[in-house]
């Protein structure tokens, strides 16, 4: 009698536990969920009603005469985002080669938790450092050497140019980490099988270990991408926030420019009703675009396995 | 000296220095933070309220802010994510479910904080303030529980898939039950690693700024209550820097930060260490 009780209560507890367990696994689900819709709930009827053309299109932002138009913020952001990678890209992924190929196991164990690190260092650090060391070594190349070419508004240090070198030293480890990770995953057989035939080591990291590790590497500078557009804090504190598009050339790299990010969390403080539902329209602008990496992502994945 | 071995020399010379570099960059960065900021760093910076904005005086205010902030999350987020975890590695195969949980895991973990931001506004600050009490630590903590709960449901699911399968088998061959087995025999062996991504999350949370931006209200006031406005060390950190302009004070909030950020990335290395120990 007592041992069927004993049996009975065991199995009831199991199948509360159970159901406990399932409510949990689904709370992801109803976040990103509840997420997506307040986003859009927000921020939807406002595109519609302004029109979505206007919206993306137009470069004037001026809140107080309810113009919003948000091109030279995606311009922004497209540009520092663009900068970032091609200044990270290139050093990440050498990094995470020679941590994978190259280094000494001593070695890569000395320098794996410093990119650890970068990537702990909060991204308001990294906007301290950035405004009073990089954005001045900037002003002081732009507003010395390079101040009779470029226009006054230019010359602050506050620009692309700090926004994009901040973002690279950001996006630094995801780069590192997950192509390192896809390096030396590579079975050793193909490395050897091409030093077999004769290769050099470089030889063989370079035309078979590394595009083997493809797909990996190109991940990583997706997620990269995808860190360097979402960032905000960092951002704002060195690219200047001015809503304006850079002259086209090099010049531009010095102008100050705000990005989608930027613009939320600057203006969300104080903005009125409608101002706040053209900020939520910034909002889904950004969610749509690391949606469309994520994707990418996830294709490439897929087409891996 | 042949070319391609020429080739070779120089291309793993320009590897080692992009090595050097990123070092050297992270080493400037901590460094000049800490050099500027530990002189400011004393008990009464510590353990005094600010005063003009923050411009001088203490960051008190701003440490209770993010312990608070950082408990709150991780009560909230443990359970939850441990829970997710146990759900998809215990009970279920892979299928339909798991690839839906899997897939908005992977979402949540890609979206901008100052879109989990904007969410947390307008959803716990805005609509719920009756029950958060507006900008507050509530309304913070549970905006951060969607932002670390990916982080916690991988690690956690990591560590799960770690303890070996006999040790299951075994438990349930002596007639216990799944859950008997998961909480006597898979847990305990699972909690470093489950610990580890904890620790983690508590760093996602210091140094998170965009989404408190939005949620906690930027209070630099001592919060009573978990319902009243708050703010952390980062946001102070921006606040101060952006708003009064005294470097210094944001300096020695930078190098705070710094020291915690050691301590935590240290105690999650030694713990995996152990963890590695333990399982080969």
């Amino acid at each position: 009698m007592q041992q069927t009780l004993k049996k009975k209560a065991a199995n009831l507890e199991e199948r509360i536990v159970k159901i406990i367990l399932i409510i949990m696994a689904l709370a992801s689900v109803f976040s990103i969920g509840l997420i997506g819709f307040f986003l859009f709930k927000e921020g939807l009827p406002f595109v519609w009603n302004y029109g979505i053309t206007n919206f993306l299109f137009g470069t004037t932002w001026n809140p107080t005469n309810q113009i919003y138009g948000i091109f030279p913020m995606i311009i922004g952001t497209v540009l520092v985002t663009i900068l970032a990678i091609v200044i990270g890209a290139p050093i990440g992924i050498a990094v995470a080669v020679f941590l994978a190929e190259v280094a000494p196991a001593r070695l890569t164990r000395i320098i794996k938790p410093m990119v650890d690190l970068l990537a702990g260092i909060p991204s308001v650090v990294y906007g301290l450092f950035g405004i009073v060391v990089i954005r001045s070594m900037i002003r002081s190349l732009a507003h010395g050497p390079l101040g009779e070419y470029l226009p006054g508004t230019y010359q602050t240090g506050y620009s692309v140019l700090a926004g994009g070198i901040i973002l690279a030293i950001m996006i630094l480890p995801t780069i590192i980490t997950i192509s390192a990770d896809a390096i030396r995953a590579v079975p050793k057989e193909y490395k050897e099988a091409a030093l077999g035939l004769g290769s050099t080591d470089w030889q063989s990291v370079y035309s078979v270990v590394v595009p083997a590790a493809k797909s990996g590497i190109i991940t990583s500078i997706i997620l990269g991408t995808g860190r360097a557009l979402g960032e905000t804090m960092a951002i704002i504190m060195v690219a200047g926030n001015t809503v304006q598009i850079p002259e086209f050339g090099w010049q531009g790299i010095f102008a100050p420019v705000r990005t989608l990010t930027g613009n939320v969390a600057l203006e969300m403080g104080y903005a009125g009703p409608e101002h706040r539902q053209a900020l939520f329209a910034t909002g889904i602008v950004l969610f749509i675009f690391i949606m469309i990496l994520n994707s990418i992502t996830l294709a490439l994945v897929k087409k891996e396995h | 000296m042949s070319k391609v071995k020429r080739n070779q020399i120089i291309a793993y010379s320009l590897l080692s220095l992009a090595a050097a570099l990123t070092v050297t960059i992270l080493l400037a960065i901590v460094f000049y933070i800490m050099s500027r900021g530990l002189a400011m760093i004393n008990l009464a910076f510590l353990l005094e309220e600010p005063r003009r904005m923050g411009a001088e005086g203490g960051i008190y205010p701003a440490i209770l802010g993010t312990v608070y902030l950082v408990g709150v999350t991780l009560l909230l987020a443990t359970p939850i994510g441990v829970g997710t975890a146990i759900y998809l590695n215990e009970y279920i195969r892979e299928g339909l479910f798991k690839k839906v949980i899997r897939f908005t895991t992977e979402a949540l973990a890609g979206i901008p904080s100052i879109v989990f931001g904007l969410f947390g506004f307008i959803f716990f600050v805005i609509l719920l303030r009756d029950i958060t009490g507006g900008w507050s630590i509530i309304s913070g903590s549970l905006t951060g529980v969607m932002m670390i709960l990916p982080v916690v449901i991988r690690a956690s699911e990591e560590a799960l898939r770690n303890v070996p399968n006999p040790l299951r088998e075994g438990s349930l061959a002596l007639g216990t039950t799944r859950w008997y087995t998961i909480k006597k025999i898979v847990l305990p062996l699972a909690f470093p690693g489950i610990l580890t991504s904890l620790i983690l999350s508590i760093g996602r949370v210091v140094g998170e700024t965009a989404a408190f931006l939005l949620t906690l209200g930027g209070s630099l006031l001592i919060p009573r209550t978990l319902f009243d406005g708050s703010r952390t060390l980062s946001l102070h950190l921006y606040m101060v820097a952006m708003e009064t302009g005294n470097m210094d004070m944001a300096f020695g909030t930078g190098a705070v930060l710094i020291i915690l950020i050691i301590i935590i990335n240290f105690l999650a290395g030694a713990l995996f260490k152990r963890l590695i120990k333990r399982f080969s």
